[in-house]
């Protein structure tokens, strides 16, 4: 590590670290991903595993990333749901990796929902 | 930098480690390894949580859910369940003692809710050894506030303002201390760190430096600032390897910045701080005997004035804090005056961590805002006593403290109340008592420890405690005489005005408190020769009832010194000269057949 030899150093190195937190506050925007046997079957933990990739490429930091079970839908899996504040909870089905830059990219970051991939909505 | 999308929380505290938390640790990298998933779960060691006896304890972020002593066998289910598929493990939840429901979520817990958290806010959220994790809590965020803006008077004068008060059990407010050492002439100062934590049960102080090591090195750089100090000290016991470790790690990496050193952050303000590993004496706790150690010399106190604020390490101005006092500054700083002294009563701002033990449903560290009431912390934290026990009495202050009955339960705790009680904030262990115990026992307890940590440097200490304890032993073993109670309180008030130092002053405390709030078990020992909570074994003995007894040979076999003889199928009879009392075949008789009067 560097030494800090002024105040903007430390400024600096804070804001830094606060990115290494983020999984231990509550954010803003919610994405949960169906986990239950269906959901792996269908190839969820790839959508995870790209959905953090892509999170991290854009350096978006007030993601919460979470996991669930099987919700029933079994065959539209792998189903990936979407919660911005104080909007509809947007599920998304038979999600693949590729679609994962466009969920982020244009629901989670500028908040226009792809509709092609909506297979059902919750009104908040 | 990776994006994890959970961490795992699992507590590295001394009270998990011995628990088993090392091999959890091994075992969760084993199997998010095996599952892919360590490339997105991060597993994070942080300090103590304060709920040791539930331990180890593993919290999953983000959700929060917390998990109570997870074992090995257990870690498979986890990752599986919870981590893998968003479905958490019900069976290891906390359940709520009185009402028995089963909570998931770490803050809605009783025993955390009712909780105020600023000394450790910290401890068990944050890896103590990972600098970063503190920096991104507002770690140096009040040093740089203070270099940038602050006068040292300025420092002063906001810690006396938010009316902070030592908390290493004296309670002397801070901010006057702090000024009398920045009066005092000369141009060499030293800041100094108590953490000769020796009060049995009391384990804030190594929670702390354990769990938040980096915000102790904060407060004691805000006072070395304030007082003009350039050097420094951490006094901390051996018997403390962790918190040596993790505060030895905390300073290597806040050198290796530049936050301790010369001309910090690009100011005039220089500090260096080291170790000295105390051997574990209790009276190194006194600030007297505390420079002496550090110096080098035995440990033990001198009479003060001159107190050390104005002659102290080295023969120059030293001020000398409790961890828990350095925890609460930078919060005092950064916040303002204040927002500190909003919480609290009158004369005691902020809050008190409790190390809370005992005969209760929870126990472990809780910080509480001072003027809360000892019914709040036993029974709503603490979750009562344990069914069909009735609570006897609360031991606060260890051996310079005092116990409370029942009709004190309701006392608003803060320095001077528990001193009107006869008591005493100490360091803050909270011993609970039920029916169980023995109030002359207890006494006697505190007395033999100090009576064998006396320095022996002052006659009133070295003979007084150990004449008190004579009598104690009398009385407990059944051979006490009325006069005893006069002698012991006479005695017992001049050790308290003659003594040197604190140890001596407050020795007499146990016997003094339980004398005024429990004199009837002390004449009941004496004028009765009975032990109302069956403790003392000269006053009570074993008998078999012929009626119940089945003579099924249990006890007879498992008697170790053969005080018990019969015939199969018939009553049993019990040697009472033989008898050592150890109560075995009492837990074994299946029929309850054995009883104690």
């Amino acid at each position: 590590m560097n030494k800090l030899l002024t105040m903007e150093d430390l400024r600096a190195l804070r804001k830094d670290a606060l990115g290494e937190m983020t999984a231990r506050q509550t954010c803003d925007i919610q994405v949960i991903v169906g986990m239950g046997t269906c959901g792996i079957a269908a190839g969820a933990r790839e959508v995870v595993t790209e959905l953090l990739k892509e999170l991290q490429r854009r350096n978006i930091k007030n993601v919460s990333v979470t996991k669930t079970g099987c919700i029933g839908m079994c065959e539209r899996e792998v189903l990936l749901d979407v919660v911005r504040p104080n909007e509809d909870r947007v599920t998304y089905g038979r999600v693949v990796p590729r679609d994962v830059s466009r969920i982020v990219g244009e629901h989670i970051v500028n908040g226009r929902v792809v509709e092609g991939l909506v297979v059902g909505r919750i009104a908040r | 930098m990776v994006f994890y999308r959970g961490h795992l929380l699992i507590c590295g505290g001394t009270g998990c480690v011995s628990s088993g938390c090392k091999d959890v640790i091994a075992a969760f990298q084993e199997e998010l390894r095996k599952r892919k998933l360590d490339e997105e779960i991060k597993i994070v060691e942080t300090g103590c949580h304060g709920f040791c006896e539930k331990g180890p304890l593993v919290i999953v972020y983000p959700e929060g859910v917390m998990y109570c002593r997870v074992e090995v066998k257990d870690v498979q289910e986890i990752v599986g369940e919870h981590l893998m598929k968003g479905r958490p493990v019900s069976r290891l939840f906390f359940t709520e003692p009185l009402s028995l429901d089963k909570v998931p979520k770490y803050q809605e817990i009783d025993f955390y809710r009712k909780q105020q958290r600023i000394a450790l806010r910290n401890c068990g959220y944050i890896d103590p050894e990972n600098f970063n994790e503190y920096l991104a809590r507002g770690g140096y965020a009040a040093l740089e506030k203070m270099l940038s803006e602050m006068t040292p008077e300025e420092v002063t004068h906001a810690v006396k303002a938010a009316g902070l008060r030592g908390r290493g059990g004296g309670g002397f407010p801070t901010g006057t201390k702090w000024e009398f050492c920045a009066k005092a002439a000369g141009a060499k100062k030293y800041i100094v760190c108590n953490a000769d934590e020796g009060d049995p049960g009391a384990f804030m102080d190594r929670s702390l430096l354990e769990g938040d090591p980096h915000n102790i090195l904060e407060g004691m750089m805000i006072a070395a600032y304030a007082i003009g100090a350039d050097e420094g000290y951490l006094y901390i016991r051996a018997e403390y390897p962790l918190a040596i470790k993790r505060i030895q790690t905390a300073i290597s990496q806040a050198e290796e910045l530049g936050l301790l050193g010369k001309n910090i952050l690009g100011s005039n303000f220089s500090l260096t701080l080291k170790i000295k590993e105390g051997a574990g004496a209790f009276v190194c706790g006194e600030e007297t005997a505390l420079i002496a150690s550090i110096e080098g010399e035995r440990g033990i106190p001198r009479s003060r004035p001159p107190f050390p604020a104005v002659k102290g390490l080295f023969g120059k101005p030293t001020v000398i804090n409790n961890v828990e006092t350095f925890a609460n500054v930078p919060q005092i700083i950064l916040y303002g005056a204040d927002k500190f002294a909003a919480v609290g009563t009158e004369r005691s701002k902020g809050t008190k961590v409790f190390a809370l033990t005992g005969k209760l449903r929870n126990t472990g560290l809780v910080e509480v805002p001072m003027g809360i009431t000892m019914r709040e912390i036993i029974y709503e934290i603490g979750g009562g006593t344990f069914e069909g026990k009735k609570f006897k009495a609360v031991q606060i202050g260890g051996p310079s403290g005092g116990c409370l009955p029942e009709n004190k339960l309701d006392l608003p705790i803060d320095y001077d109340s528990l001193i009107q009680a006869g008591a005493m904030m100490g360091s803050g262990g909270l011993v609970v008592m039920d029916d169980e115990s023995c109030i002359v026992d207890v006494a006697r307890y505190f007395l033999s420890f100090t009576r064998s940590e006396s320095c022996g440097k002052c006659t009133p200490c070295r003979e007084g405690t150990m004449r008190l304890l004579e009598i104690l032993e009398r009385i407990c073993a059944g051979e006490g005489v009325p006069e005893d109670i006069a002698k012991m309180e006479k005695l017992a008030y001049s050790i308290k005005a003659s003594a040197l130092c604190g140890l001596g002053q407050t020795a007499p405390n146990p016997i003094l408190s339980t004398l005024r709030h429990f004199r009837h078990e002390y004449e009941a020992h004496i004028n009765d020769k009975k032990c109302p909570a069956g403790v003392c074994q000269a006053l009570f003995y074993y008998r078999i009832d012929d009626h119940t007894c089945v003579g099924c040979t249990v006890c007879a076999k498992i008697c170790p010194v053969g005080a018990i003889s019969g015939e199969r199928k018939q009553a049993h009879q019990l040697d009472m000269v033989k008898c050592i009392k150890c109560g075995v075949c009492v837990e074994r008789c299946p029929f309850h057949a054995i009883v104690k009067e």
